[in-house]
């Protein structure tokens, strides 16, 4: 019994050893302008945790388009090679990762998926001078511009999103709001800025409501806004709990017009909120009611071949696989036009001038590392469990 | 009596081995990567090493332990981005209040027994959580702070790469592993381990258990704010998440799969855990390709129960039986001989 | 919506949540005074019944009949798992166990997640309906579903408890296991029926909320750290202790989150539960713990 132990103990040391040495073989050198060598772009994304959801549409999206041009012969003739990793959803865990694609010789990364990896990654790739392209929202990922040289993002900042919403509001004569969020970065950072904006545009916010990423029960908090009887309310969440927020808010009767953030463009909301989803107004970007838009529309063909080639593969389309669409496209744009070298590809980044994306049309600078305006997104409301304009 | 001596002397020219390797392994391995897990490494062996004193040798569990290390975080973070404080002076002002902090909650906390004790500390946990995410003017909310966090400096030498951090950090593990030391071998240590043995018995003797409990229990949060203060000048953007249960349930994995009753075990259990989490990162993509961070999560647990199993003593016991295994085996030779 | 019908509408959502929390902290009192085990992965049980309903009834089963399959499935499991990892172990020391325990879900939920991915799925609830009006108040079917669940269940084991050998062999284990083991009843059996009935009750748990909560392969977490607050609230040596602690953290929560704080509403209820632990340092029913010398 005694040798049973200690031979396990063996064997689990000798386990773990080993697990250190292959944690340790990362440092492989690069090789820089030898013609026809492969490109490599390092991609960190949310493929495993709480922002799954995001992740894995965005690993899809941009697998596929490496495969596309792979097969189109590549950019200038050089391969692409995307090294994918998952950060788990953990902020560390992002932080190491660049260490370790930087080590790999990668010539920028495209990620991470939400703000919180994001913010996590931009030390280290100021450090490493390498190029970044977050797709996630925040807008603190990308400002003040002067401490994010090498920080881009593509997903549209909450702060154009709160705009968007605002305009609507005042075109329906909406002054006296509730307002509730998930108490996650995404939920915060949409309510600071919701507070900032209705202030400035007199929208009285007659009271505020949290609840938690895995909460399964919002009741209270509703009863709490149904009492102050607003004109609308806002919900700045993403599935699962937006769906159960919003589930909830039928149950209880509730008559205020719901209108949520851009965190629920993806089947999944309505998948979970069945019936009660149908009268939800939100703001996104066209990618959901691609095929309604008018033909002059400059994005729609755009929106339509992605759609249509996403939806072959993978499934229901959502526009966080657009934002890493657009963060892999940008990179590669650059990189064609730079070639090899991190810096060069920085600055043709910034330098990306109407660049029809998913998201919107990207016009880069050195003060804007996002690029979208207003118009790249529209209202879209659902009805009868599909996406259609808003009126 | 010569064993004792010989024990001493052997863990004595253990930690000198262990330091030199510790401060050459960077020459040999300098890689990003390499310095960046490693830097992880240190910073988490500090607070185990507070937890193991606690668990290991007092008895006592807390299951709320990354409260303290993220209360070491926000408090240097906030001192030194928002008021302009020396960065040391911070980490200093964190570990004491920290320490007190941990003190005065412990008074009331400390006469629970077992598993309401445990159930206690994780209540803390949490609500120093909450108030972390709720207390937006403070601490910047769920977003985390705002203003970027200055790096640390000795002098004028800036301590903004790995390579460098990776000597500060180490530098705070041994001297951790030290004072710990100092502390087990004396008065109090011997104190720690009648209250673990029985604490009836210790308090017949005339033992002040209270006391004790409640200064290792301070000791075990000023180095898990400690080592909070060196995460946020590494990290340099902190936010709540970190700072939740699954890490604290994270350090007591640590500390038990290390072995409790030894100061080799924090170091053993957090580079060991983190070692299998990165291990598996690379190894489980080869063998699964396309495979996300689920089968690693599986293989984890699994990982995790069966050296639990086989080793429920730790990995140091599981060594120290290889040890004397061996040790033994040669004197039966030499006796046959 | 005037005051009290507020107040109504808070207490309707905590009894419900409190009934899920109830089945939960049942199913760790159970294995913990059997074994004195505390069992982290009680929450994964939760998770794994929702989740086999999701596979079931996706593939047309009938509603009763896919309840009870899932059970059935979710206690064989539970039984390998029993057999494979906490036997080896009986002789650990507690905190080991625990770490073993933590393993256990950690794997369970990886291979929940390998299985069923990662997004949250529907489950249609029992019976049809919108909300009924009670009072000014709102609550759903499914609600009274819970609430119901945990009344026959609380009915359920005390009869099992008292009036079965198996129920009474396992009070005599809680009582003295030496003893027991004396009048021929093997500790080994009855741990291994502790597990398999506290993953039925965890099971039953999860199919009667995913309606509510929706199915997530991480559901167990949360679910599970409520249940252990709830059981040690209650004292975790008393099965309708468990109840009465899983109800009180559910309102709690509910006056909470509605009357005080949203944000709060975990602080709040924490610092309550820390309020009865000091005052009352067994649980609200429990007796002050006899520790051996």
């Amino acid at each position: 019994m005694v040798r049973f132990k200690k031979m396990s103990a063996i064997l689990v040391i000798t386990l773990i050893l080993g697990l250190l040495l292959t944690g340790c073989g990362g440092g492989e050198k690069t090789s820089t302008t030898e013609t026809k060598e492969p490109y490599k772009i390092g991609v960190i994304l949310d493929i495993s945790g709480g922002g799954s959801s995001l992740g894995i549409p965005e690993r899809d999206t941009v697998n596929m388009i490496a495969e596309e041009i792979n097969k189109a012969g590549g950019i200038n003739g050089h391969q692409i090679e995307l090294l994918v990793e998952d950060n788990k959803s953990d902020e560390t865990e992002s932080k190491l990762l660049v260490k370790k694609l930087v080590d790999r010789g990668v010539l920028a990364i495209v990620g991470s998926s939400t703000s919180g990896t994001s913010m996590a990654m931009t030390d280290a790739v100021n450090i490493a001078e390498i190029p970044m392209v977050s797709a996630a929202a925040n807008a603190k990922i990308v400002t003040p511009v002067s401490e994010r040289k090498w920080v881009f993002k593509t997903a549209q900042s909450d702060s154009l999103v709160v705009e968007k919403i605002i305009t609507y509001l005042k075109s329906k004569g909406w002054t006296k709001v509730a307002f509730a969020s998930v108490n996650s970065k995404y939920g915060d950072g949409g309510r600071a800025v919701f507070e900032k904006a209705a202030a400035e545009a007199g929208i009285t916010i007659l009271g505020q409501e949290k609840f938690g990423e895995k909460d399964v029960d919002m009741t209270p908090q509703i009863t709490n806004i149904k009492r102050l009887n607003p004109q609308a309310v806002i919900c700045w969440a993403i599935p699962p709990a937006a769906s159960i927020f919003t589930k909830n808010y039928s149950e209880l009767n509730v008559t205020s017009p719901l209108i949520h953030s851009h965190g629920i463009g993806n089947q999944k909301f309505i998948e979970l909120a069945g019936d009660t989803a149908n009268g939800v107004v939100f703001p996104i970007g066209k990618l959901l009611v691609a095929e309604n838009l008018p033909d002059t529309d400059p994005q729609k063909s755009v929106l339509v071949d992605y759609a249509t080639k996403f939806e072959a593969k993978y499934g229901a389309r959502n526009t966080f696989g657009g934002h890493a669409w657009d963060a892999l496209k940008i990179v590669l744009a650059a990189i064609e036009k730079a070639g090899p070298d991190r810096t060069k590809i920085r600055d043709e980044i910034e330098k990306t001038q109407n660049f029809t994306g998913i998201s919107g049309i990207f016009n880069m600078s050195s003060d804007d590392h996002n690029g979208l305006a207003l118009d790249s997104m529209v209202m879209v409301q659902i009805d009868q469990g599909k996406w259609v304009l808003a009126q | 009596m010569k064993d004792l001596v010989k024990r001493k002397r052997l863990r004595h020219s253990l930690i000198i081995l262990f330091t030199a390797l510790i401060f050459t392994l960077p020459f040999l391995f300098n890689n990003n990567y390499f310095l960046s897990v490693s830097v992880i490494i240190g910073i988490y062996t500090i607070v185990v090493i507070g937890l193991c004193l606690l668990m290991g040798y007092a008895g006592q569990i807390s299951l709320g332990h990354a409260a303290f290390y993220g209360l070491g975080a926000y408090t240097s973070g906030i001192l030194t981005s928002t008021y302009d404080i020396s960065p040391w002076i911070a980490i200093l002002i964190g570990a004491v209040g920290t320490g007190i902090l941990a003190y005065m909650i412990g008074i009331p906390i400390f006469r629970l027994k077992e598993h309401y004790l445990a159930l206690a500390t994780l209540g803390l946990g949490l609500i120093i959580h909450v108030v972390l995410m709720e207390e937006v003017e403070i601490t910047g909310g769920p977003s985390g702070l705002s203003k970027t966090i200055p790096y640390l400096s000795i002098g004028s030498l800036k301590l903004n790469t790995d390579f460098k951090y990776y000597f500060l950090v180490w530098a705070v593990a041994l001297l951790a592993v030290i004072l710990a030391n100092n502390v087990v071998h004396s008065r109090i240590g011997r104190a720690l381990r009648s209250i673990h043995g029985s604490e009836f018995a210790a308090q017949s003797l005339g033992v002040d258990t209270g006391k004790f409990k409640l200064q290792v229990f301070a000791l075990s949060a000023a180095y898990a704010s400690v080592a909070g203060s060196l995460y946020a000048h590494y990290i340099t953007f902190i936010s709540p998440s970190p700072f939740d249960l699954m890490t604290s349930i994270q350090f007591v994995v640590m500390a038990v799969v290390g072995g409790l009753s030894s100061i080799w075990g924090p170091f053993l259990g957090v580079a060991g855990i983190t070692v299998l989490a990165q291990g598996l990162k690379a190894v489980v993509p080869t063998v699964m390709p396309n495979a996300g961070g689920e089968y690693e999560i599986v293989v984890y647990g699994i990982i995790l129960v069966i050296v639990m199993i086989f080793l429920p003593e730790g990995l140091t016991s599981g060594l120290i039986n290889i040890y004397e295994g061996w040790r033994y085996r040669k004197e039966k030779a030499d006796e046959t001989s | 919506m005037d005051l009290a019908s507020q107040l109504l509408q808070f207490i309707f959502s905590g009894l419900t949540m409190g009934g899920i929390y109830a089945l939960v902290a049942l199913g760790f009192v159970i294995i913990h005074n059997v074994t004195g085990i505390i069992n982290f992965a009680q929450g994964e049980f939760v998770m794994l019944g929702a989740m086999f309903m999701v596979t079931l009834t996706g593939a047309g089963v009938p509603l009763l009949l896919a309840i009870v399959l899932s059970i059935i499935l979710v206690m064989i499991v539970v039984g390998i798992i029993e057999f494979g990892a906490i036997r080896p172990a009986k002789k650990a020391s507690p905190v080991t166990l625990v770490i073993i325990t933590i393993g256990l879900s950690s794997s369970i939920r990886g291979i929940a997640l390998l299985v069923w991915g990662t997004d949250p799925y529907k489950l249609a609830p029992f019976t049809k309906g919108s909300s009924i009006q009670i009072g000014g108040a709102s609550i759903i079917p499914q609600s009274l579903w819970v609430i119901g669940t945990t009344v026959v269940i609380l009915t359920l084991t005390f009869f099992i408890f008292e009036y079965t050998y198996w129920g009474k062999a396992l009070r005599a284990c809680v009582v003295n296991k030496f003893a027991a083991r004396l009048m021929g009843i093997s500790p080994q059996k009855m741990s291994l029926f502790a597990f398999v009935f506290s993953a039925a009750l965890g099971a039953l748990a999860g199919i009667v909320i995913a309606p509510i909560t929706y199915a997530t392969y991480d559901m167990g977490l949360m679910l599970g750290l409520k249940g252990f607050i709830a059981a040690v609230l209650g004292g975790l040596s008393s099965t309708p202790g468990a109840v009465i602690g899983g109800l009180a953290l559910g309102i709690i929560e509910s006056l909470g989150a509605g009357l005080v704080s949203s944000g709060y509403k975990d602080g709040i209820a924490f610092i309550i539960l820390l309020l009865v632990l000091f005052l009352k340092p067994g649980g609200i029913f429990g007796t002050s713990g006899s520790k051996r010398v």
